[in-house]
Formats: structure tokens, C-alpha cells, sequence
């Protein structure tokens, strides 16, 4: 597993952190300002030891200056480490409280926002195929980092890492045998590329782009923990305008509607695995 | 061995890491403050992600204070014993508050030990005590450095008395410990931070 320090060389004010987010919003539009700052701060410490710059000014002039630096810096900022089938009791009770109603739909149209390196994508596109609705589903895997995307769409992962993929598949209630969907190789797996024929991946911006359809589900697990409450609700808000009435929302086993003003606009689905349904 | 305690010290939060062997250690530690202990005290215990609340559950059977959970934004009080959730890293915002990633592993650990003390370090300063209890891993030890450079008081459990030597070791070599102390010395020190708070 990639690893992190968490030792610093440099250090900077709240404020110099503010004044350094607005300068990248300004130039390139992606707004962290509405971010939780401990771990931004970390993140972006992190990125100025790895490439040894000093200040948070210079870093910012480096930013401002060269887009390619740029690009890198985002994809620090925004990595995330998921697995598959994650909480294997969440996607039991997509299993169980979920998929039939999804079966009354002749089109199931599903936004899975956030999808980092795509393992929750595949996980999902499993379930639906043990349901018989893999064929009419249409899969939006969004997110922010454009590197995760590209490993999401190759859908090639470490060998070591399927052991413990298999052992959550079949606590999710998996039918089959993990390893039906994938082959090995060398040291890595293929997931079966009918698994995704249906996945539209895109980047996506959940703090400055709207909605683009409608869905019956939208999974939006572990990236609300990332926002402050403001912006968490204007993101549930987005998602709110996304889904059709009676449509699904899932989040992470951590992140509630508690704090957002669409609170009454949802009922619990499954309380305990964070499983919503739009009533209003 | 015993280290001169520093009770002079004005404190504002106590954080609490501890891996293999960390249950019997925390019980030992915690079940002798009262229900009322007027510090919060934030604990990463590393754990199985399957455990989702049996350690909450079976400190709150053994402690006089409310253990909880700590969840996403939620406001940090005095009494209260906070639980990192399996398989997120737990982070302190300046506003004392909470924050959860799920960013990566930090010393193959979800949640990092050091994380917590990092960030605790930089919200608490010098009003922190970080303690690092028995364990089988290096996770605590770069945290604890970080407590002590911004002035906080680190203690580590002695490492000859802990049913894991490593961790706490780990921290003691790098130079980041004030106190070696047992369990005993440990819970004790809590116990008068209290009686003259």
C-alpha cells in the first residue's frame, strides 16, 4: 500500500491557506475553499516535501506558472484508497432493499460520484449483474481526479489485493465466486470488460458543476467527509435535483443527511448502511 | 522506572494510541476516571474494519465516562472518551471539531495514530498529552514528535511493562517521549490532572 508521512518540515497560517485555495480558484477554477481543513492542509503539505518547495508562496507561484505542476498537484490532492465491496454489508442491502425496486425501471440510469480508482464502480456493476439489470443500467463513474479515472477505466488491480475482495464479495452475498469476473495476469487482475460496457467515466467537479441527468440511484460514499457542512449541503442539494422521485441515495457509512436542509426530502431506506430514498 | 511527572501543565485534551494489546491497556488506563472527567480523551485503537462498535462497547461496560464513536464534524467536549471509527483516519480541525478521510494508509494503518497526534498537536499546542500504549507497530511514534515540538507532554508506556514493546519503544527511540511510565503511573496522572484541575 502507498504510504504517507505525516512529518513536516514547513508549516503555514489559516490565513496563508485561504489566500493560497482562492489564488487556485481564481486561475483554475477547482474550489477547495469549502473543504475540511485538516486534511487539505496535510495533503498540500505533503505535496510541497515531496517536491521539496519551501513556502506556500512559492508553491503557489510554481501552481500559477505551470499547468502540468498543476495537474499533478490536483491528483495529490484528491486521492483517495477504497476497495471493493467496501462495507460488504452496504452493498447487502443494495442486494436486498434495493435492486428490486431499481427492476421496475426499463432504463436504470445510476450516478456513482466519486468513483476514485473505480473499484466501488465495479463492485456495483457486480450487483447489478447478479440482479439481471446489469444490461439495462447505465453507469456514471464521476470524479474529480482525472488520474483515478483513467485506472478505474482500465480496470486492472493488484493481485495481492483480491484476497480481501473476496472475503468482502461473499459477506455482500455474492453469488458466484469473485474471480469469475476477472483474470489474472503477471501480478495483476482484468476485470471482465462487459463489466463496464455500461460505465460512462468522467471527470466531474461535485463544488462547481451541476446536474447533468436524472437518476434512480445516485452512490456517493466518503466524499462528503471531505467538505464542510455548507458545502455538503449544497452537494446533497445537487444530488437531491439529480434523482427521479422515489430514487436512491447511498452514502457513506460515516456521512449523514442530518446537517443538510433536504433532510425531510429523504427517508431511511436502511438507516445503519446510510441507504436513502427521495420522497419529496 | 519512574520520570518526574509534569502536573503543572494546563490541559486541554488527552490523545490515546495504542495497537496489539491496546483493549487491556485502555480498560487499565480509563476505567478509574470519573464519570465526569472533565478532559476529552480521543483514542485511535487499531482494530479489524469488520469491528464496527465492540471496542465502544466494551470500554463503555469497564469506564465511568461516556465513550463514543467519534463522528464527521462532530464538536469535541470535556467527559467524553472519542473512538476513532474503524477504517477512517480521524483528523482535529482547528475549530475543534472532527474531520474522517479515507485518504491512504499512513504506516499500513486506517486510522493512523500519527495523523490524530498531528493533528491534535496543531490544535491543542502545548495544552496536549499524547500517550502511546503497547503495540506491534511504528504507527504513533512521528505523532508523538510532532506533540512534543509544539510543546505538548508525551508519555509513553514503559516499554519493558507493555504486552507489545514495539510501539511504544518505537516512539521513545526517536526521541519524542517526555515520560516512561506503567499503566498504573498512567491512569494515575490522569487522576491528578483532575484533582487539580
Amino acid at each position: 500500500m502507498e504510504q504517507q508521512s505525516v512529518s513536516h518540515a514547513f508549516s503555514y497560517s489559516q490565513e496563508e491557506l485561504k489566500a493560497f485555495l482562492d489564488a487556485i480558484k481564481f486561475m483554475y477554477g477547482y474550489d477547495f475553499t469549502d473543504y475540511a481543513e485538516a486534511s487539505i492542509k496535510r495533503r498540500i503539505l505533503n505535496f510541497m516535501n515531496m517536491y521539496k518547495i519551501p513556502t506556500l508562496q512559492d508553491l503557489s507561484k510554481i501552481l500559477l506558472k505551470d499547468e502540468a505542476v498543476f495537474e499533478t498537484f490536483i491528483q495529490e490532492l484528491s486521492v483517495t484508497v477504497t476497495e471493493m465491496f467496501r462495507d460488504p454489508t452496504f452493498y447487502k442491502s443494495l442486494r436486498e432493499n434495493v435492486m428490486e425496486r431499481l427492476a421496475t425501471y426499463p432504463v436504470i440510469k445510476i450516478w456513482i460520484a466519486g468513483c476514485a480508482t473505480g473499484e466501488e464502480v465495479y463492485s456495483i456493476a457486480i450487483v447489478l449483474k447478479e440482479a439481471g439489470l446489469l444490461e439495462r443500467s447505465i453507469i456514471y463513474a464521476t470524479d474529480i481526479n482525472q488520474r483515478s479515472i483513467q485506472i478505474a477505466k482500465d480496470g486492472l488491480y493488484p493481485v495481492d489485493n483480491m484476497k480481501a475482495y473476496t472475503v468482502n464479495y461473499n459477506k455482500s452475498g455474492g453469488m458466484h465466486s469473485l474471480s469469475e469476473y476477472y483474470i489474472s495476469k503477471y501480478n495483476s487482475v482484468l476485470f471482465d470488460k462487459s463489466l463496464r460496457d455500461n460505465v460512462v467515466f468522467s471527470p466531474h467537479n461535485l463544488t462547481a458543476d451541476k446536474s447533468f441527468n436524472e437518476f434512480q440511484l445516485i452512490v456517493c460514499r466518503n466524499v462528503l467527509i471531505y467538505f464542510n457542512q455548507q458545502l455538503q449541503n449544497k452537494v446533497i442539494n445537487l444530488f437531491h435535483e439529480s434523482l427521479c422521485s422515489f430514487g436512491f441515495l447511498a452514502l457513506g457509512n460515516k456521512e449523514s443527511l442530518l446537517f443538510t436542509d433536504r433532510k425531510s426530502n429523504f427517508e431511511d431506506v436502511d438507516k445503519k448502511e446510510r441507504i436513502f430514498m427521495k420522497i419529496g | 522506572m519512574m520520570n518526574r511527572i509534569d502536573t503543572n501543565r494546563i490541559v486541554e485534551a488527552v490523545v490515546i494510541g495504542a495497537s496489539a494489546g491496546g483493549l487491556h491497556a485502555l480498560i487499565h488506563v480509563l476505567s478509574a476516571l470519573p464519570a465526569d472527567y472533565f478532559l476529552p480523551i480521543i483514542v485511535v485503537q487499531h482494530r479489524g474494519k469488520e469491528h464496527t462498535k465492540l471496542l465502544e462497547e466494551i470500554l463503555q461496560t469497564k469506564c465511568l465516562m461516556r465513550v463514543k464513536q467519534a463522528d464527521e464534524k462532530e464538536k469535541i467536549h470535556g467527559a467524553c472518551i472519542y473512538i476513532a471509527p474503524p477504517d477512517y483516519h480521524l483528523l482535529i480541525e482547528q475549530d475543534e471539531t472532527f474531520s474522517l478521510t479515507s485518504d491512504i494508509y499512513v504506516k499500513h494503518s486506517r486510522p493512523s495514530i500519527d495523523l490524530l497526534f498531528a493533528t491534535a498537536a496543531e490544535v491543542y499546542k502545548e495544552k496536549l498529552v499524547g500517550i502511546i500504549l503497547t503495540g506491534a507497530s511504528s504507527d504513533g511514534a512521528e505523532g508523538m514528535l510532532e506533540i512534543r515540538r509544539a510543546g505538548g507532554y508525551t508519555i509513553a508506556q514503559e516499554p519493558t511493562t507493555a504486552e507489545y514493546p514495539y510501539m511504544p519503544q518505537a516512539s521513545v527511540s526517536i526521541g519524542s517521549i517526555c515520560s516512561n511510565l506503567t499503566l498504573d503511573e498512567i491512569s494515575s496522572y490522569l487522576k491528578q490532572l483532575y484533582e487539580r484541575r
